[in-house]
C-alpha cells in the first residue's frame, strides 16, 4: 500500500510528493493533465524555455517538475479523482480516479488533496456568448499551444490580468485595452497593507514593472467599469461598459474576463471536509489547521484549494504539509521538521505579506457577485440571476431546494462554474449570510465516469 | 471560415498532424488539445446547447466548465480541452443535447 496519494500535480502537489518521497514515503501522484505544472507551470516540461514572453516566473517550474523524479514516486498524468473516502472507511483513504478508461480505487494510509484554484466565475449579460473566456484559460492556450489571442480585451480585476497584459505584449500582440473594475477608493483603502506587503517587495516591483511596460506599450486602460454587457457582432464582439459615468463601446474578437481565483472545493466538498466562507475572498475553503490536517481521518489540504496564498506559497506549503505527514507515518521527528521547515515557513510567511493588499485591492466588484437579473448564472441549465431570485422569493431558501426548484448546479459541470455565484446573489436577495447557507454539496462521482467503468472499478490493493 | 480568435506563433508551428472536423480535412500542431485545434482553425461554436440552442466556445480550458463538449470518433460529450488530439481522429461539433445511441 502507498503512504501517500497527493491529488493534483501544481505547485503545492509537485514539492509535497517530491518531498514526501525523499523523505521515505512511497507516493502517488495523480493528475488530470498530461504533464506537471498544474495550470501555472502548464505544459513546463514540454516548454522549458522556448517561450521568454511568459516571462521567469513560469521557468521557474521546470525544476519543480524536475525534481518528481525519484525512485518512491509513481506519477500517473491524465487521471481524474472522481472519489476519496477518509479513513474511517474500510482500508480507507481510499481514492477513485479514471484514466484511458479505466477505473480504480487505491488505497493509501493519507491523502493530500492539492487541487488548486479556479478563476471565479464572472457572470455578467453576455458571458456564455463565443468569444468570451476567462483570462486565465487564454493564458493556458499561450501555454500549452503557443496561441496568442488576437485583438484581445482583458477585462476584470487582479494581478493576473497586468501579467497576461505583459505577455501579450512580448509576444508582439498587445491586448487592444485593459478595463479594470477597481476603483481608487478600494486602491486607497488598500494602501494601508503596503507596508506589510513590502515584506514580499519583490512581487510588489514586479507588479510595478508589468504596469510600466502596460503604459509603455500605449495598451488603452480603463479603471472603475461597471456595467459590463457582451453582445454578438459579426464573427466578434461589442463589449460596453461605463467607466467614471461615461458609456464606452469597445469591439473586439475576444474578451478574456477575470475577478481573481478562488479554490476549486468539489473534491474537498465531496470528501466531507468541513468548509468555512473566506470573509475577505468570499469564497469557501477547506478547514485545516497550519499544517494543512482536516478533521477527516487521513485527508490533508494544501496549495491554493486550500485558501488563495499564490503559487510560491503553495509551493512552501506543500513541504510543510508532506513534512508533518511524514511526522505522522513516524519516518520524520516533529523536531526535525520544526528544523526543515524554516526555509518554507519563511517563505509562506513572504506571500502571506503580500495577500491582504492584494485582496483589498482587486476586490470582485458587486456586480458579478449579484448580478442582473438577465444573467445566465448556471451556464449548464441556463438559469439566470432573476430565476434564482424568484425561486428564493418562494421559498428555496438555501442552495440544495434551489437546486429542486431551478436546476441551477445540476449540469455536466456538477456547479463548478455556479455555485459561488448563486451563493452570493441568493445572500444579497435574502441578507444572510452565505455561513447560513451553507455550501452547496458535491457528490461522488466529481467527473463523470461511464455506467460501464463503473462497472468494471478496479478495486486493486 | 471565419478566422480564429487566436493566433500562433510561427515559431511553434511545427509538427502538424491532420484530423478531420465534420467531414472536412484540418491540421493542427502535435500536443494540441480538441480544444485548441479547433480554436486555432476558425472562431465558430464547438457546440449548441440542449436547452436553448445558444452557441458555445471553450471556457475555462482546464476541465470544469463542460461548455467544450464535442463527439470526437463517434463518441458525444468528450471534454475538447482535456483530449489531445492524434492523427485522423474524427471531431464533430455538437447540436442540443447527446442523442441516445441507435435513436436519433
Ligand atoms: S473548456 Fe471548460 S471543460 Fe473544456
Amino acid at each position: 500500500m502507498k503512504n501517500l496519494i497527493v491529488i493534483g500535480a501544481g505547485p503545492a502537489g509537485m514539492s509535497a510528493a517530491a518531498t514526501a518521497a525523499r523523505g521515505g514515503a512511497k507516493v502517488l501522484l495523480l493528475d488530470e493533465q498530461p504533464h506537471p505544472g498544474g495550470q501555472i507551470f502548464r505544459n513546463i516540461t514540454r516548454n522549458r524555455n522556448t517561450l521568454p514572453h511568459l516571462g521567469p516566473d513560469y521557468a521557474k517550474g521546470l525544476e519543480q517538475a524536475e525534481a518528481l523524479q525519484h525512485p518512491n514516486l509513481t506519477c500517473r498524468f491524465g487521471s481524474t479523482v472522481w472519489r476519496i473516502d477518509d479513513g474511517r472507511a474500510k482500508d480507507g483513504p481510499r481514492v477513485a480516479y479514471s484514466q484511458n478508461g479505466k477505473s480504480q480505487s487505491v488505497a493509501a494510509r493519507h491523502v493530500l488533496i492539492a487541487t488548486g484554484a479556479q478563476e471565479r466565475p464572472t457572470p455578467f449579460p453576455g458571458w456564455t456568448l463565443p468569444g468570451v473566456m476567462p483570462a486565465g484559460a487564454a493564458q493556458i492556450l499561450m501555454k500549452s499551444s503557443d496561441l496568442i489571442p488576437r485583438e484581445a480585451i482583458l477585462a476584470g480585476t487582479g494581478p493576473l490580468l497586468y501579467l497576461i497584459a505583459a505577455q501579450m505584449i512580448d509576444a508582439g500582440t498587445p491586448p487592444l485595452a485593459l478595463v479594470e473594475t477597481q476603483t481608487s477608493s478600494m486602491m486607497a483603502r488598500a494602501l494601508s497593507k503596503m507596508p506589510r506587503a513590502m515584506i514580499d517587495r519583490q512581487q510588489v516591483f514586479k507588479g510595478l514593472s508589468l504596469l510600466r511596460k502596460i503604459q509603455k506599450a500605449g495598451v488603452r486602460r480603463y479603471t472603475a467599469a461597471q456595467e459590463f454587457r457582451a453582445r454578438p457582432q459579426g464573427d466578434g464582439l461589442t463589449f460596453t461598459f461605463t467607466s467614471k459615468g461615461k458609456e464606452h463601446v469597445l469591439h473586439c474578437a475576444l474578451l478574456l474576463c477575470h475577478q481573481g481565483i478562488v479554490p476549486s472545493t468539489n473534491l474537498t466538498r465531496s470528501a466531507g471536509i468541513p468548509h468555512q466562507w473566506n470573509v475577505t475572498q468570499l469564497c469557501w475553503q477547506p478547514t485545516h489547521d497550519d499544517d494543512g490536517r482536516t478533521d477527516r481521518p487521513g485527508l490533508w489540504v494544501a496549495g491554493d484549494g486550500a485558501g488563495i496564498f499564490g503559487a510560491d506559497a503553495a509551493c512552501a506549503q506543500g513541504v510543510i504539509t508532506a513534512n508533518a505527514i511524514l511526522c505522522a507515518l513516524d519516518d520524520l521527528s516533529p523536531d526535525i521538521a520544526r528544523h526543515i521547515n524554516a526555509h518554507a515557513l519563511n517563505r509562506r510567511f513572504r506571500a502571506d505579506a503580500l495577500r491582504p493588499f492584494l485582496d483589498a485591492a482587486y476586490a470582485p466588484a458587486p456586480e458579478f457577485l449579484s448580478p442582473v437579473d438577465e444573467t445566465i448564472l448556471c451556464r449548464c441549465e441556463e438559469i439566470t440571476a432573476g430565476q434564482v431570485r424568484v425561486a428564493a422569493s418562494n421559498g428555496a431558501e438555501g442552495p440544495r431546494q434551489m437546486k429542486t426548484a431551478t436546476r441551477a448546479g445540476m449540469g455536466p459541470c456538477q456547479g463548478r462554474m455556479c455555485d459561488l455565484s448563486v451563493t452570493t446573489t441568493l445572500a444579497a436577495h435574502s441578507g444572510r449570510h452565505p455561513t447560513d447557507l451553507g455550501p452547496h454539496r458535491a457528490r461522488s462521482p466529481c467527473k463523470p465516469v461511464t455506467l460501464g467503468e463503473l462497472s468494471r472499478l478496479d478495486l486493486g490493493d | 471560415m471565419t478566422v480564429s480568435r487566436f493566433t500562433r506563433r510561427n515559431e511553434a508551428i511545427q509538427d502538424i498532424i491532420s484530423f478531420s472536423l465534420d467531414g472536412q480535412p484540418a491540421s493542427a500542431c502535435a500536443g494540441d488539445t480538441v480544444a485548441a485545434a479547433l480554436l486555432a482553425h476558425d472562431s465558430a461554436a464547438f457546440r449548441h446547447t440542449g436547452i436553448h440552442s445558444s452557441p458555445r466556445t471553450p471556457f475555462c480550458m482546464m476541465g470544469i466548465c463542460f461548455d467544450c463538449l464535442v463527439t470526437i470518433d463517434g463518441v458525444q460529450n468528450q471534454q475538447a480541452c482535456m483530449i489531445t488530439v492524434t492523427v485522423g481522429m474524427d471531431i464533430r461539433r455538437q447540436a442540443g443535447f447527446r442523442k441516445l445511441e441507435g435513436r436519433s
